[in-house]
């Protein structure tokens, strides 16, 4: 709150009198390189008008939206219906960007290696404690694991990352769904906590033995080898930009856009991918802000995914798009 | 002489009113103080109530933490902050102790200053920096030298006995510990600055060695402020988040190693917070602020009464 303060004074100090509008946001840290990148490139477009976003989780952005304290919100995962029955008038989700999820290791060689759901929730679970399980080296023919332990590494932060990881084990483990469950912060049954992706990664590359999930963006930046993931065509795929459209194309996604796309039914979907939204009232109070707001959405979707592959986001797909155009102009003000 | 002295140095009569403003102010500083606090810790306990009602006092010795089905506990948490200061006190308050006395009664005097200097530059170093040190330097060298000779040698002990990971409670109390040595350090070095030459005069007349001196004529006149500087880094220590998060493992456990992971309630407070999204959650994390605050008041509880007990038995009256 004070850093908003402050950052609008400097905003105002650095604008002298002139009336320029801000419109605030607050939310999911997961989108926030892309959000940064789409303002930067809209005050090229609409000087008149700036953004200011902060990246403080999900659960404030949902907290700050409901409050009203902010002109739009920002979530990696959806709404419960609890918290979105706490909305004053009709909050919206608009799907922006999705990201995979990527599996890192750390072996010695950095061997390519396969895994599927089944066997990746036995490691998460505790029941899979060794490298050269038959469980690993049935699917990694030609590949020699060592007889190690395997440790296992998860985010110690609530994270979106770990609620798409969660949301996937559940979907193809009853076992997981059963005694872990899925959300933000789970009770982890094994492993050691590293803090942010960058603490995860790091605790990846230092533990020999280690396995642990991260943005994609982080596998590469990192250059951590990362799995083909078994989806549920029974291809083992690469997490790329290309897979992930993929999963979103054919994922199910229902009118208010509050859907999970883990494990989707196509060909070539990577099967650990989520989507992040942004939260948006229907009716804006403000009607100038209004319009600017829905100007710069409409922007974003047109313009704006195109940038999203460079930066390790997927662009979603052209159907999607369309869905969440058609939303974007259904909004009053 | 002495009117004039007094005339001259004395407020004329009738203008007592700067020394109750005063007074008033400095009261006004010191109530403010107090009234934080309470502040804080009524905020703390206005956060948690939905907690508190829900879980009652089995929340400080549960030991389940699962957001999933919002069933919560403390205990590990509490655990976990009081070992791992207690370690970072063991390493800390000895060397810092040493360095001190080094300082200010042994080292040469063109030598102190640029130690005193790079103590200071400790004490600037952000909290992340240490937390990224230890996961890149500190974590592998503890992990492949020290935590495995220790286990040779004295593998015997449970504390040192299980898989060694190298993120671990001892590794959290090791940075810990070079976290608050620039705290320990200072103080000790100013409160050995306080001791009078009186003393040590007296000892070295009485025959006694350079050793002997320290002893009896330094330390123990100065070992209630020495004990005042260790409780001051106990502070630092119960509430620091960010680089213990960093390399403990973040594991609420209670394992009798200190090489398994462990949590702290400051560390699990800055990790979950941002994300939790349920109500219970949330109060959940206030109420684990709120213990944090009891914890602190009643550490520092427990070492006035050390320290009153302490004098008690002092060699050296003062």
């Amino acid at each position: 709150m004070k850093k908003t303060l402050l950052a609008l004074l400097l905003i105002g100090a650095a604008n002298g009198a002139s009336a320029q509008m801000l419109i605030n946001g607050a939310g999911a840290t997961f989108p926030q390189q892309i959000y940064t990148k789409w303002f930067d490139e809209y005050r090229k477009i609409d000087p008149s008008v700036s953004f200011n976003y902060q990246g403080i989780g999900s659960g404030g952005g949902q907290k700050q939206i409901l409050a009203e304290t902010v002109d739009f919100g920002a979530s990696d995962g959806p709404m419960s219906d609890e918290n979105l029955a706490k909305a004053p008038r009709a909050l919206w989700h608009l799907p922006t960007v999705a990201g995979a999820v990527a599996l890192s290791y750390n072996l010695d060689g950095n061997p390519q290696l396969k895994l599927d759901g089944p066997t990746l929730a036995g490691i998460f679970l505790g029941k899979v404690t060794k490298w050269n399980d038959p469980a690993i080296t049935a699917q990694n023919a030609g590949v020699t694991l060592p007889d190690e332990d395997i440790v296992v590494v998860h985010r110690s932060d609530g994270s979106g990352t770990s609620f798409i990881f969660t949301d996937y084990l559940s979907s193809v483990s009853s076992d997981w769904k059963a005694t872990v469950g899925k959300g933000v912060s789970v009770k982890w049954p094994v492993g050691l906590g590293g803090k942010g992706n960058a603490g995860v990664a790091g605790q990846v590359k230092q533990t020999p033995g280690a396995i642990g999930y991260v943005e994609l963006a982080y596998a590469h930046q990192n250059k951590l080898p990362f799995a083909d993931m078994k989806n549920s065509s029974g291809n083992y795929i690469t997490p790329d930009v290309g897979s992930v459209t993929a999963a979103m194309a054919s994922a199910t996604i229902p009118d208010d856009f509050r859907f999970s796309m883990v494990n989707s039914s196509g060909e070539k979907a990577y099967p650990i991918t989520g989507t992040t939204w942004l939260l948006v009232y229907a009716e804006q109070k403000d009607h100038a802000k209004g319009e600017k707001l829905v100007q710069f959405l409409n922007w974003a979707y047109t313009t704006g995914e195109g940038f999203a592959p460079s930066l390790d986001y997927a662009p979603l797909p052209d159907a999607v798009v369309k869905r969440a155009l058609d939303r974007v102009h259904s909004i009053k003000y | 002489m002495r009117t004039a002295t007094s005339t001259s140095i004395l407020p004329p009569p009738g203008s007592r009113f700067p020394n109750i403003a005063f007074k008033w102010a400095a009261a006004l500083a010191a109530g403010m103080i107090v009234v934080l606090i309470v502040l804080v810790g009524w905020e703390l306990y206005a956060g948690s109530r939905q907690s508190l009602s829900k879980f009652g006092a089995p929340f400080l010795w549960s030991t389940e933490w699962d957001p999933v089905n919002d069933s919560y506990g403390a205990l590990p948490f509490i655990f976990g902050t009081l070992v791992s200061s207690l370690i970072a006190l063991l390493i800390a308050v000895p060397l810092g102790v040493a360095t001190a006395l080094f300082l200010t009664e042994l080292a040469p005097q063109r030598l102190r200053q640029p130690i005193v200097m790079a103590i200071e530059m400790l004490a600037a170093v952000p909290s992340v920096i240490f937390g990224l040190w230890g996961i890149f330097v500190l974590i592998p060298w503890l992990r492949d030298h020290l935590f495995v000779w220790l286990k040779h040698t004295l593998g015997f002990l449970p504390l040192f006995q299980g898989p060694i990971y190298g993120v671990s409670m001892l590794a959290a109390g090791i940075i810990i510990a070079i976290m608050i040595l620039p705290i320990v350090t200072s103080i000790s070095r100013e409160i050995l600055r306080s001791v009078p030459d009186l003393q040590r005069e007296a000892a070295y007349a009485l025959g006694a060695t350079r050793w002997e001196t320290l002893k009896i004529a330094v330390l123990s006149y100065a070992r209630r402020g020495l004990f005042g500087a260790a409780i001051l880094g106990l502070g630092r220590a119960l509430g620091e988040t960010m680089a213990v998060t960093m390399v403990i493992g973040n594991r609420p456990q209670i394992a009798a190693s200190l090489f398994a992971p462990g949590y702290t309630l400051a560390s699990v407070v800055a990790n979950e917070f941002a994300e939790a999204t349920t109500d219970l959650y949330l109060s959940s994390l206030f109420e684990l602020g709120l213990v944090l605050l009891a914890v602190t008041i009643l550490v520092n509880i427990a070492a006035q009464i050390m320290l009153k007990s302490m004098t008690g038995s002092s060699p050296i009256k003062v």
